[in-house]
């Protein structure tokens, strides 16, 4: 505590010399937040090595700047929707990290009772809309829930994440062509994280500027580098302000980088491991931003530490729940399948 | 004590493999999410990470080793103050760690429902009307189901190409726009996946669209927004969240339109669990069953027909009337032979009633109505009690809903066969334009009762 404090001491110091807009508060909830999806991934590899998580397990680790710094942005009542890479996504909704992580083993304290898997949890309560597994479909769902907004007049938005591998389905465009002709407060989150699987964004699209692929709809387009979160964020501030502000969609092209395979068996023979490790060593958003704090004396070690240390816990708990929770009960195959009137 | 690394699994089937290389060496300091080592099998290669932080105290497979079980420990992690002394104390390998867990057998509950069944708990009868009546055409009929809906529920909208400005493809929609305006009769462009998509997106944040396809030949573009989004989310979100959404418009054969607008969906839709799928005949049941699938918290599959838009029927005019999905209507009750039919077949089935008539054969024509859930117990009495069954459907045999009437009297009703059951089915060809030819593949009267007079070995 002592040592927290002394951190709050040299933010009051720097306060006013402090170049950039974002407070303290903000840039260590970042920290913490993206950290909080890194360990989680990495616990999540781990109980999939030991067999406790099975099927497809997409990790989001190297990506979290994305999520974490646009969905700083969002207010209650806006929705966001992705594809299957998306534990990051609920991590960032503030979803409960034993409810995902019990949903990965399967057991009836997961999100969706143990039915739903890595690929399919919901929470309406955080506006959290899926966890879709079919590339390319969750964009006309993410563009409905933004015509629910406008319908209701509820000044929400959505946020409708999608991979470099889901720009060249046909229905991206569908839906982009009923957004900007309706006007609909939905941002495109294109997160380009350079392969598709495992084919390049060169070998699977004639044109590679992403950002771009509105255009002939009327959609302007902004791409910005998706491994800093303050840049993320900046960028987001913009996008954000003119989506709510009835001007209709946007698109977000987010320059990333996943560092694991595309599920766990991944050949990893379509990209160098000295690519991986250039990325990892120069690009990584969490050791950026962890820098970044301790040049601008936002923080200093013990603080981190700290963080550190609490997200540890989290993840601890909730990798300790996922296995005490119990598998379903039998009969829970025969419910959900309608709802009884 | 120290930190065991374990052989992981790059998939649920990999119980071995090669530890190839160690990217750290014992006396390395380790954060969470270093790449201590790699492994490989036949298929890929994965990095081991850290998951906690530490040093890496022991390695304990040396590089190279093929046949590393999964779970078995390769590694000691000394934690922050721990020293090497530690590490001969840490756990032994449990014997069975490289065990996969033994959980293959799936155990199904005693009681395990007969698929076929309705869900859980039984469809209410059709309460008997006895309110006021009105002549109509099927397609005012329809058009009257959304508009009391749409003023009974502000969230109901409809959602659909041609169905505003130029008042429905086939005048469905006539009026709409100009009782509720553009915001909730919305024209939509010609992209059946995009918008059926957005319908579900709609539905899953609390709206209720009506969507129509002009044909259900178009929402072949959009099934899989239709099964993969619509149907089973409520199954994969454990039951947190659900689609209310009808999908609505004309099905089966029209006339004279060939091969790509001619095609029966009922046994694609009602192979769906998370779906129902209801088919109405007259201006009744097309107004009682749209009200009741715009007011159900499911997605519901109204599969309409063109030929039947233009025919009149006397149809309840109480905003209140509405038919159960899930129940069969006993069109005419009869003794000797049991034929089930929807939508227009139904029509078709009548007509052929009569002329068996003519010939002493006194036919039960069922109206199925609904063909997800299905009212088994409805057909299942009737063929008790006349011992035959045909079954009439525009769509293709194989795997079509005759078949499944053949399996459910195995089924249910087997001792009380007296003759095998009957299909009479579209022809298993692509409908063809010529009339002669399309005429020959549809069911028609004469079909139905050649195929009773059969079972009744007449």
């Amino acid at each position: 505590m002592a040592e927290q404090s002394g951190a709050a001491g040299k933010r009051g110091g720097k306060g006013k010399a402090a170049e950039t807009p974002l407070d303290r508060d903000l840039l260590l909830k970042f920290y913490r937040d993206m950290l909080l999806i890194r360990r989680f991934e990495e616990k999540a590899g781990q109980l999939y090595g030991m067999g406790l998580i099975a099927g497809f397990c997409h990790l989001y680790i190297g990506q979290e700047a994305v999520v974490v710094g646009l969905q700083s942005l969002a207010q209650p009542g806006d929705s966001i929707i992705t594809t299957y890479r998306d534990h990051g996504h609920m991590l960032a909704t503030g979803m409960d990290a034993k409810g995902v992580m019990a949903e990965l083993t399967g057991r009836i304290g997961g999100y969706s009772k143990g039915k739903g898997g890595s690929m399919h949890m919901f929470s309406r309560e955080k506006g959290f809309y899926g966890g879709h597994g079919i590339v390319g479909a969750s964009v006309p769902l993410g563009t409905g829930l933004g015509f629910a907004h406008k319908y209701r007049e509820d000044g929400g938005i959505n946020y409708c994440y999608f991979g470099d591998g889901a720009v060249n389905q046909g229905q991206v465009y569908e839906s982009f062509n009923m957004a900007s002709l309706w006007k609909l407060p939905v941002i495109y989150v294109i997160e380009n994280n350079k392969y598709g699987m495992g084919t390049s964004v060169e070998r699977a699209s004639a044109t590679t500027e992403l950002f771009r692929r509105g255009e002939s709809f009327g959609i302007p387009g902004v791409h910005v580098d998706g491994m800093n979160v303050l840049e993320v964020r900046a960028a987001g501030e913009k996008v954000v302000e003119h989506v709510r502000g009835g001007q209709g969609p946007y698109v977000m092209e987010m320059k990333t980088y996943r560092y694991r395979g595309h599920s766990m068996s991944d050949p990893a023979k379509y990209r160098t491991k000295e690519e991986v490790s250039k990325m990892r060593k120069e690009s990584d958003p969490i050791d950026s931003l962890r820098t970044h704090l301790l040049d601008q004396g936002h923080a200093d070690e013990a603080a981190l530490k700290e963080i550190d240390r609490e997200v540890k816990a989290i993840v601890g708990e909730a990798a300790d729940f996922s296995q005490e929770s119990p598998e379903p009960d039998p009969a829970e195959l025969w419910t959900d399948v309608l709802i009884e009137a | 004590m120290p930190i065991q690394v374990l052989m992981p699994a790059l998939s649920p089937t990999m119980t071995e493999g090669k530890l190839a290389k160690w990217l750290k060496n014992e006396g390395d300091a380790v954060a969470s999410g270093d790449v201590l080592a790699e492994i490989e099998t036949d298929k890929a290669t994965m990095e081991v990470e850290a998951v906690d932080e530490g040093v890496l105290g022991r390695i304990l497979v040396p590089a190279g080793t093929e046949g590393v079980a999964v779970n078995a420990p390769i590694a000691l992690l000394l934690e922050e103050g721990e020293d090497e002394s530690a590490l001969d104390q840490a756990a032994p390998a449990p014997d069975k760690g490289a065990e996969p867990a033994p959980e293959a057998v799936a155990q199904l509950p005693a009681q395990t429902p007969r698929p076929t069944e309705p869900p859980a708990g039984d469809v209410p009868a059709e309460p008997e009307y006895t309110g006021p009546t009105a002549t109509m055409t099927v397609r005012e009929a329809l058009r009257d189901a959304m508009a009391e809906e749409m003023r009974r529920d502000p969230d109901v909208f409809l959602l659909g190409e041609e169905i505003a400005e130029y008042q429905g493809a086939y005048k469905v929609t006539q009026g709409l726009l100009q009782e509720f305006g553009p915001k909730r009769v919305v024209d939509t462009p010609i992209t059946e996946q995009g918008f059926a998509g957005l319908g579900v997106g709609a539905a899953f944040a609390g709206l209720k669209p009506v969507v129509e396809f002009m044909t259900f030949n178009f929402a072949m573009q959009a099934i899989d927004q239709i099964i993969n989004s619509a149907a089973k989310t409520l199954y994969m979100a454990g039951g947190k969240m659900g689609a209310p959404i009808v999908f609505r418009g004309p099905n089966g054969a029209a006339a004279r339109v060939a091969a790509q607008h001619s095609q029966c969906y009922a046994s694609w839709y009602a192979h769906c669990p998370g779906l129902k799928v209801v088919a109405p005949y007259s201006g009744a049941d097309a107004k009682g069953l749209l009200k009741a699938a715009i007011r159900d918290p499911n997605p519901v599959i109204v599969l309409e027909n063109e030929i039947m838009y233009g025919h009149s029927f006397e149809v309840p005019t109480d905003p209140e009337f509405v038919l159960p999905i899930g129940r069969a209507k006993i069109e005419r009750p009869g003794k000797d032979v049991t034929i089930v039919a929807f939508s227009r077949m139904v029509g078709v089935a009548l007509e052929a009633a009569k002329l068996l008539e003519q010939q002493d054969i006194d036919a039960e024509v069922i109206n199925l109505r609904s063909l997800r859930p299905l009212d088994v117990d409805t057909i299942v009495s009737s063929v008790k009690k006349t011992n035959r069954l045909v079954s009439v459907e525009e769509g293709w045999p194989l795997a079509g809903i005759g078949s499944e009437m053949a399996a459910l009297m195995m089924e249910h009703a087997f001792d009380y066969l007296d003759a095998p059951v009957t299909r009479v089915t579209g022809a298993d060809v692509p409908m063809p334009y010529a009339a002669n030819l399309e005429k020959l593949a549809l069911p028609q009267a004469d079909g139905i009762v050649l195929a009773a007079q059969s079972v009744c070995y007449r």
